[in-house]
């Protein structure tokens, strides 16, 4: 994101002597230009300008030569007999870059130069060393580290290098730089120009737009080198380069150094000063925002032409990269070897390596264009190029900028890098004037809250640079060129609204419309995680993203539906490619997570979505935004996206009651499972059946349990899991679990409401019956079967509840059966249950059961 | 008592006497079982008082009553002694095996212990009983969404720089033979695709709050998490502005942190409003002093987005707005590492089993 030097912006607009980075970030934040950072040099004084006086080379012993230097450093010289500052400091350097008279940088003792690196006087190779002469690097300005600063190498004239002077200040070492967040919409704040801009819509300074071309950049001038553009037809029909301005400059040159001060600038924006022609486009794009391109003149073939690529055509680019080229690519080429032969770069990403300015180059081609975002956008993206230059290609240039940009860079070549510019300039035109929008200027005001006033409006539009016309009653509002996101009424309305300022918006509380309060999926996801709570589990959130090796841990079958997941192009690591179809496969790692940190007695459940993909649903269509889509289209959107069924899951592991204090403690198993799930099926109101599933991975083959509605459909699954399952994830013996299908349970669930039976205040009957069957019948069975039977007998309905309350099995009943013993509690509406009563129960549920599964009464 | 002389009813001294020592005895018994020996000894069949009072019949008539007067009141008295004594000894008792059946209340009573929501689900919970409280409904959605309700309805079209960004997980098609790009789906990145799917399903207005997760490509560390939880309200109806904005996220943010609690509104961008903004919460308990920190997005809804979801943009007018549900956990509880809120350690989550 752009870094603004405070200096640097100063040029644009008038900024008080004492702002700070910090507070210029609290200006530019009003208007919606965020602080990213400050950025400082790292170096603190003191830092100044010395003048060798004397240098004396000594050999060591290493084989290195030093050098011993007095050196005038002004007031901060070493005090004479009388006080006075006249005594040079002995300074030792291992560079010889340098010599006797040269202005150099010197930091002082207490100076702290980037890393930190503190400067103190020290001893070395035999004398005290009262400094430090810095080298461009030590001081972070760049990457030379082959010898030390000579200031008047670097374009700083005496008259600005008295030994003494300042040298954080002369350097621009003091500079604080602020870089901000430039959203989506701002491209033109990737520049000095739209920065000073913001920041005088926030604070009313003085601004003045070095982006406006002037009189003489509007003229005709005759036409120079010959450009062409071959792109009509372009991406959205919108063409991928509708202005292209080229300008020779000659005689510069142009592979030395920039000056000093754009050096600094540039490393303070966060570029790397390279040789005076790259230097000058980059700086002039900072500054106003206009990406260029410098081409040695002398390796060009006229013409220059704009095109796409063609397929298979491959690329060079600057850094050293050969890519494969997309149709779709916008291409700036010469005509060597052909017309349009010669690939010079990726427009608005990057240059090739073939015309680039080298050590001999003093003849340059500049190239300023405006290419199309998109296009850009999908180029840089393609081929993985964030440049400078498709930054703000992307988020859109300013097409009136070229020429100013053009006039702007070859001025600053010529006066840094001698040579003459060329009377001829290439101006491929082929914009058009925006249409202005039309704009109601009531509209802030209603949307907005605020009763601005019409003038209030117009002026705001006027200092963004809008031309309002309401010659023709209504307003016409012409947006200005640097603001392609101006493209209707609310865009307007912000801009108002952001320049006038957000603060002054009222906070006023809606009147509240009719709700209805939860819905019923909604009340009972809550009553389900809070009975789970309540019955002693814990809930955890666990990621859904899963990989095979976790559905082979849990033995899931090859066929297993389970196994088919919806697969992330994207995954955040490779081995979790999967969204998880059920929820235990996520839950029991966040179990073995607890148990590896010690919490070995846990219970843990997770309501969440699970994705079942169909296996023959067709890709979602791809429509617009901006129109609704028609009912056939939503129903097709609807039909890809895969079923995401609500699921709950729980895991007990370990005691469910602690041992000690004279109790065993108890371990979970298969029951506790089941009673959360009872738990959670009550409290949705379901009666659902269980009967025993031997198939049903993760569980144990024998210890688990299927619920299903009344109506057959599958409700879940609950059991202890399989040993083998527990042993590949470490996971304490006997684990139990369960998982249900809450989406299924809600629709099983009856949508009447409950329906009271009065409360009988008649005496209770209490009737014990013990009916021996064969030991592989199911206690559920028999169950029903007392159930049956009691509301089939004689006296009617009056089973109020029966409870299983032993389980035998022994010499009594003999071999290959059990006796399961049932307390039967009895109680009628209307009367008091006679004992003739109760036994005709007790026979009705003796028959029922003899007829359902084989049980007798026990003797 | 027995004696070698059997007491004479008409023995006023003699009765008298029996009374003191029955009296005595019972006065000295110093616990129940002593007391019921006292009591068989002076009351019973074989006592001094009971072979007078047998022997009261036999007396001649004018004897009889005067006998049977000086007889009853003797044993009246001792029996009403043996009744006082009775609840006195009874009632210590009572207090002694009350003081021996004593237990330390003070063990620990881990017996039941209480399992406990994850409080971000608590709070998505509260935050949905603010919302209701004013009138509004809770909408949710699918998390594997259609790319066009992610992005285009919300007018971030194909090319749009804000499509790039967001960090998107994409879904790969379920045709193995078509590019990974062809599926049309994408894990949603914002809960923002609900306000889509309820404007086209229930049409305006509409006032609503969506709290679900969403996921974005990031790795897990103390500051991200690849999943989360955002809450987004919309609010479509005739008249609204950006006042009625504020005045919604103000009374949302002294809901969840207290009366002083208020929101700043900075100039922003996101597709789907015009004009945006970012939302700052003015904390008095931020870290360091009181102060303002970032706490969503918001912003009039886009005419683009009504126009995608059927709704004339010239007669409604409305807003939006988001704000992370972690974010909004860890300013409140002072939680100091994301990792906490996802790895599943019951440590955490048992911290808040109080309400929230």
């Amino acid at each position: 994101m752009p870094r603004v030097p405070l200096t640097w912006l100063a040029e644009h607009v008038e900024l008080p002597a004492d702002l700070t980075a910090e507070q210029l970030a609290a200006d530019l934040v009003r208007v919606g230009l965020e602080e990213e950072a400050i950025h400082t040099s790292g170096v603190t004084g003191p830092l100044v300008v010395g003048q060798v006086l004397e240098l004396t080379p000594e050999p060591q012993k290493n084989g290195k030569t030093i050098n011993w230097c007095r050196v005038d450093v002004g007031a901060h010289n070493d005090l004479d007999e009388a006080g006075d500052p006249t005594v040079p400091r002995g300074i030792v350097c291992g560079a010889h870059n340098f010599g006797v008279g040269d202005r150099v940088v010197v930091a002082l003792p207490g100076a702290v130069l980037p890393g930190p690196f503190p400067i103190a006087a020290r001893k070395t190779y035999g004398h005290v060393s009262d400094g430090m002469i810095c080298s461009a690097r030590e001081l972070g300005l760049g990457e030379d580290h082959a010898g030390i600063i000579v200031l008047a190498r670097l374009g700083y004239g005496e008259d600005v290098t008295a030994p003494g002077t300042d040298a954080l200040r002369l350097l621009g070492l003091a500079d604080e730089v602020l870089e901000i967040n430039v959203t989506p919409d701002r491209g033109y704040c990737f520049s000095m120009r739209g920065v000073a801009r913001e920041y005088a819509h926030s604070t009313g300074a003085r601004f003045t737009d070095a982006g406006l071309p002037s009189d003489d950049q509007l003229r005709e001038q005759p036409a120079g080198f010959a450009v062409e553009i071959d792109d009509d037809g372009g991406i959205h029909g919108v063409p991928g380069c509708d202005r292209f301005v080229a300008q020779v400059v000659r005689g510069v040159a142009a592979s030395g150094p920039s000056p000093a001060w754009m050096q600094r600038r540039l490393t303070q924006a966060g570029m790397r000063p390279i040789s005076l022609a790259v230097d000058v486009t980059n700086y002039v794009m900072l500054d106003l925002g206009q990406p260029m391109h410098a081409y040695d003149l002398g390796s060009l073939t006229a013409p220059v032409v704009v095109r796409r690529a063609r397929p298979g055509e491959r690329a060079t680019t600057l850094d050293d990269v050969e890519r494969a080229l997309d149709p779709q690519d916008l291409l700036v080429t010469d005509s060597s070897g052909g017309r349009a032969a010669r690939v010079l770069g990726i427009a608005g990403v990057m240059g090739g390596a073939d015309s680039e300015v080298g050590g001999t180059t003093t003849d340059l081609l500049l190239e300023a264009a405006h290419f199309d975002p998109v296009t850009v956008a999908r180029s840089s993206r393609r081929h993985r190029l964030t440049s400078e230059a498709s930054k703000r290609f992307e988020r859109g240039v300013d097409p009136l900028l070229p020429r100013v940009a053009v006039a702007r860079a070859a001025a600053l070549l010529v006066e840094h890098g001698g040579g003459t510019v060329d009377d001829t300039l290439t101006d491929v035109d082929r914009t058009s004037v925006r249409a202005p929008v039309a704009f109601d200027p009531a509209q802030p005001a209603r949307l907005v809250g605020v009763p601005y006033t019409h003038d209030e409006v117009r002026a705001t539009l006027t200092e963004i640079g809008c031309r309002v016309d309401d010659s023709a009653g209504t307003w016409q509002v012409h947006v200005p060129s640097w603001r392609p996101d101006l493209a209707a009424g609310v865009d307007l309305v912000e801009e108002v609204a952001r320049l006038r300022g957000y603060d002054a918006i009222p906070s006023i509380v809606p009147p509240a419309p009719v709700g209805r309060g939860l819905t019923r999926g909604q009340r009972v996801r809550r009553a389900v995680a809070d009975t789970l709570a309540s019955g002693g589990l814990v809930e955890v959130l666990s990621y859904p993203f899963v990989g095979t090796d976790q559905l082979d841990a849990l033995g899931l079958p090859a066929d297993d539906p389970r196994r088919h997941a919806v697969r992330l192009v994207n995954p955040l690591t490779d081995g979790q490619p999967l969204m998880r179809t059920d929820l235990l496969v996520t839950l029991l790692d966040t179990v073995r997570r607890n148990v590896a940190r010690g919490t070995v007695d846990v219970g843990l459940y997770e309501l969440g979505l699970v994705t079942l993909p169909d296996p023959a649903a067709a890709p979602a269509p791809r429509l617009p935004g901006g129109a609704r889509p028609g009912d056939e289209q939503l129903a097709a959107l609807e039909r890809a996206v895969p079923a995401q069924p609500l699921h709950v899951a729980g895991v007990v592991a370990g005691l469910v009651e602690p041992a000690g204090r004279g109790r065993p403690g108890r371990r979970a198993d298969v029951e506790d499972a089941l009673a959360h799930v009872r738990r959670v099926l009550q409290v949705v109101g379901v009666q659902a059946s269980v009967t025993a599933d031997r198939e049903r991975a993760p569980f144990h083959p024998g210890r688990c349990a299927r619920l299903t509605a009344p109506s057959g459909a599958l409700l879940g699954h609950a059991g202890e899991l399989h040993p083998q399952v527990v042993a590949a994830l470490d996971l304490p013996a006997r684990t139990v679990a369960f998982e249900l299908d809450l989406t299924a349970v809600l629709s099983a669930a009856p949508l009447d409401p409950v329906t009271a039976v009065p409360v009988s205040t008649f005496p209770v009957a209490k009737e014990d019956v013990a009916l021996v069957v064969a030991d592989d019948v199911p206690a559920a069975d028999v169950l029903a079967a007392v159930r049956a039977g009691a509301a089939a007998g004689p006296a009617g309905d009056v089973l109020e509840d029966v409870r299983l309350f032993d389980v035998y099995t022994g010499d009594q009943v003999g071999p290959g059966r059990k006796s399961l013993a049932f307390a039967l509690r009895l109680r009628a509406g209307d009367r008091t249950l006679t004992a003739a009563d109760t036994a005709a129960v007790r026979d009705a549920v003796v028959a029922e059961a003899h007829a359902r599964v084989g049980a007798t009464l026990r003797a | 008592m027995t004696s070698a002389t059997p007491l004479s009813p008409l023995d006023a001294a003699g009765v008298a006497a029996a009374v003191d020592a029955a009296l005595a005895a019972v006065g000295a018994a110093g616990d129940l079982d002593a007391l019921k020996s006292a009591r068989l000894a002076h009351t019973g069949d074989a006592s001094a008082l009971a072979l007078a009072n047998r022997a009261i019949g036999a007396l001649p008539g004018p004897d009889k009553a005067v006998a049977g007067k000086l007889v009853g009141q003797a044993r009246g008295r001792v029996n009403a002694a043996v009744a006082a004594r009775t609840a006195q000894l009874e009632a210590e008792r009572d207090a002694r095996v009350l003081v021996e059946e004593s237990v330390d209340v003070t063990l620990p009573a881990d017996g039941l212990p209480l399992g406990a929501r994850h409080p971000l689900s608590t709070l998505s919970e509260r935050i949905a009983d603010v919302f209701v409280a004013m009138g509004w409904e809770i909408a949710e959605g699918p998390e594997l969404e259609a790319e066009w309700f992610n992005f285009d309805a919300l007018n971030f079209g194909v090319d749009h720089p804000a499509r790039q960004m967001q960090d998107t997980f994409f879904v790969a098609p379920q045709d193995a033979t078509v590019p990974d790009d062809a599926s049309g789906l994408v894990l949603r990145t914002h809960t923002s695709p609900v306000q889509a799917r309820t404007l086209l399903e229930r049409g305006v207005p509409v006032y609503i709050a969506c709290p679900g997760k969403v996921f974005r490509t990031d790795a897990l560390d103390a500051t991200h998490t690849p999943v989360f939880h955002q809450v987004e309200g919309l609010a479509i109806d005739e008249g609204l502005t950006m006042a009625h904005l504020k005045g919604t996220l103000d009374h949302f943010a002294r809901a969840m942190f207290g009366p002083e609690a208020r929101t700043r509104l900075r100039p922003s961008f996101f597709p789907f409003t015009e004009p945006s903004a970012e939302m700052d919460l003015w904390f008095p308990q931020k870290k360091g002093g009181p102060g303002w920190i970032e706490w969503g997005g918001c912003g009039m809804v886009n005419p683009h987005v009504l126009r995608a979801c059927g709704v004339d943009p010239d007669v409604y007018s409305g807003y939006a707005f988001g704000m992370g549900i972690e974010r909004t956990l860890m300013l409140r509880h002072g939680i100091a590492d994301m990792r906490d809120m996802v790895e599943g350690d019951v440590r955490f989550s048992q911290q808040f089993r109080t309400v929230i």
